[in-house]
């Protein structure tokens, strides 16, 4: 019988796991699996830090989809802004396969993590940092096309991160084509069967995106038609989801600023959506201040409610005042 | 990795169960599976933790599994308290201090007859991995070592058959290159094994991954044979094709 020596052995134990003879990297663990790559956690032995590491696990025979893992992450490395996992390295496996690694996020998923916080000025937050790094992705013409709770995690500091950038298109006038659409991540949560945690890739040039967080001409798989406002589309269905704590009752009780806020950032029609980020964010922000926002016109008891609310210590106090004040005279003239 | 999620059919009884089993024959087979994945970590473990010369540990390792077969030790096992490795280990713990302690090791066999038990060649072995005995003395590094030699005869096994497989199928040239790349104590790259195998480096891809993909198909046989639940099979699958979390 064959004798294996130790080293032949190990190379066994990860005998579906990527040769990373000749890099700088020692495999660690599996993080996750879709349709066409793996993401795994490495060790970089010469910083000695843990990374991620991203290559593709599929056929490639004409070099496709080696150019479109190539192009994310070079999207990756434009996008320098905290709220956005930063690329390191790219390289070749000794199959020829090529790689990237990126900052090891240690920390929760959005959707798992959303479900910890109780107050919904935290979760609206969360979600003002969302569209921090979506807006700065916009400012340098990048187009992310799969925002979804599944690609969101938050650091064990806090820290918000925008990840799987395998969807992003590079819009035209920033100097690329039409075409210039990359189709790499179908990263399927394994242990959801939920279809709004999956990417969905239909073929070159028809990304579907995420049921439930895609836009309307995401779905029809038009590449003319989509921008930015795209984006707000699946921001819009990713505020309600921050918004109820990741519950999905039948009929959410959301507040009804808020609510518009969403019906009018995932309208059907791109035209009828807020034209950018900022402008999303503005009316978050103002909701947070107690202050009306643009999308929802308030009755006079909205209004009293939400003034009282902005004002609560002070009527309180007020009130109090005049109680105590009303109680002195009604005592004294008995 | 995906190998513990895979539902792997049960074929046969669990081989636990068949050596519980009544049925002299499923009983024979369920020990053979057994004593054929495990006399050789019983063998060296044997030399190396009790000192043992190799002829006192060959007689110790058939004694072992004569008195697994004859106190009906398998049917004391309870899956959810330990692994079945970890409780044949510490049950040649007992036996041998006992043997040792009576010295009177006998040579014993009984049922297990069925498997040639090549103990020159695990003798071979144990001189090529030229292994300092204190470096094994504390109990985790024995439990290690035992875990390690458990591996290493079930993947020399699945090569071995691998080799036949390849052979069937008319794909040495597979084989060859698993052999130059994966079982090799040089570092040689895919570049130099296409040089050298005169194929195109896609070739050498394609191969080695065919090979690697069988390899794996036949260790997680293997190892289905010789688990007692889908769970346990789960966890030891795991176990096997998982990555390194130190």
């Amino acid at each position: 019988m064959t004798f294996l020596s130790d080293k032949a052995l190990e190379r066994l134990h990860g005998s579906e796991a990527p040769d990373l003879f000749g890099t700088r990297y020692t495999l660690r663990e599996l993080i996750a699996r879709g349709g066409m790559g793996a993401v795994y956690a490495v060790e970089d032995e010469k910083l000695s830090r843990r990374v991620a590491l991203k290559v593709l696990e599929m056929p490639d025979a004409n070099g496709e989809l080696t150019n479109r893992l190539m192009r994310e992450a070079r999207i990756l490395a434009q996008l320098e802004h905290p709220g956005i996992v930063p690329v390191h390295d790219v390289g070749t496996l000794p199959d020829g396969r090529v790689y990237y690694t990126m900052k090891f996020v240690r920390g929760l998923r959005l959707d798992k993590y959303v479900a910890q916080l109780d107050s919904l000025s935290q979760r609206l937050r969360l979600f003002l940092r969302v569209c921090d790094a979506v807006a700065f992705a916009h400012a340098r013409g990048v187009l992310h096309r799969d925002l979804k709770p599944a690609n969101i995690m938050i650091g064990s500091f806090g820290e918000v991160l925008v990840m799987d950038w395998g969807l992003a298109k590079i819009l035209q006038e920033h100097g690329a084509t039409a075409d210039e659409t990359i189709l790499i991540s179908s990263q399927k949560a394994e242990s959801e069967k939920d279809s709004t945690q999956s990417t969905v890739i239909t073929g070159r040039g028809t990304v579907m995106g995420t049921p439930g967080y895609m836009s309307p001409e995401q779905a029809r798989g038009n590449t003319e038609e989509i921008d930015v406002r795209s984006d707000i589309f699946s921001l819009g269905a990713l505020l309600k989801f921050i918004i109820v704590g990741g519950a999905q009752p039948k009929s959410p009780i959301l507040p009804r600023p808020l609510l518009a806020i969403c019906v009018k950032a995932s309208a059907e029609s791109p035209n009828a959506r807020y034209a950018n980020v900022s402008e999303i964010a503005a009316d978050v922000s103002l909701y947070m201040d107690g202050l009306p926002v643009s999308v929802y016109s308030e009755n006079f008891l909205e209004r009293f409610g939400r003034l009282y609310k902005r004002h609560e210590v002070a009527i309180l106090l007020i009130t109090a005042y005049l109680v105590m004040r009303a109680l002195v005279l009604f005592f004294f003239h008995r | 990795m995906t190998a513990a999620g895979e539902s792997f059919p049960l074929t046969r009884l669990s081989v636990l169960a068949a050596a519980r089993s009544q049925d002299g024959v499923e009983r024979a087979r369920a020990l053979d599976t057994l004593f054929a994945a495990y006399w050789k970590p019983v063998y060296k473990y044997i030399r190396l933790k009790f000192s043992q010369s190799p002829q006192d540990a060959q007689d110790l390792t058939q004694g072992f599994f004569a008195e697994l077969l004859e106190r009906g030790l398998l049917s004391r096992f309870d899956p959810a308290k330990s692994r079945l490795r970890t409780y044949l280990r510490l049950c040649v713990d007992s036996f041998a201090l006992n043997e040792m302690k009576a010295a009177s090791c006998k040579k014993r066999g009984g049922e297990i007859a069925h498997v040639a038990l090549d103990f020159s060649a695990a003798e071979d072995e144990l001189r090529a991995q030229a292994i300092d005995p204190a470096s094994i003395v504390s109990p985790k590094s024995l439990e290690d070592f035992f875990e390690k030699e458990w591996i290493r005869s079930l993947f020399s096994s699945a090569v071995e058959e691998l080799r036949d497989v390849c052979k069937a199928r008319e794909k040495q040239k597979a084989f060859q290159l698993f052999e130059a790349y994966d079982l090799s104590e040089e570092n040689v790259s895919y570049a130099e094994l296409a040089a050298s195998f005169s194929l195109p480096l896609t070739e050498v891809n394609n191969q080695l991954a065919w090979a690697r993909r069988e390899f794996r198909r036949i260790a997680l046989e293997r190892l289905h044979a010789i688990c007692d639940s889908e769970e346990e099979f789960a966890r030891e699958a795991k176990m096997l094709f998982g990555i390194s979390t130190k």
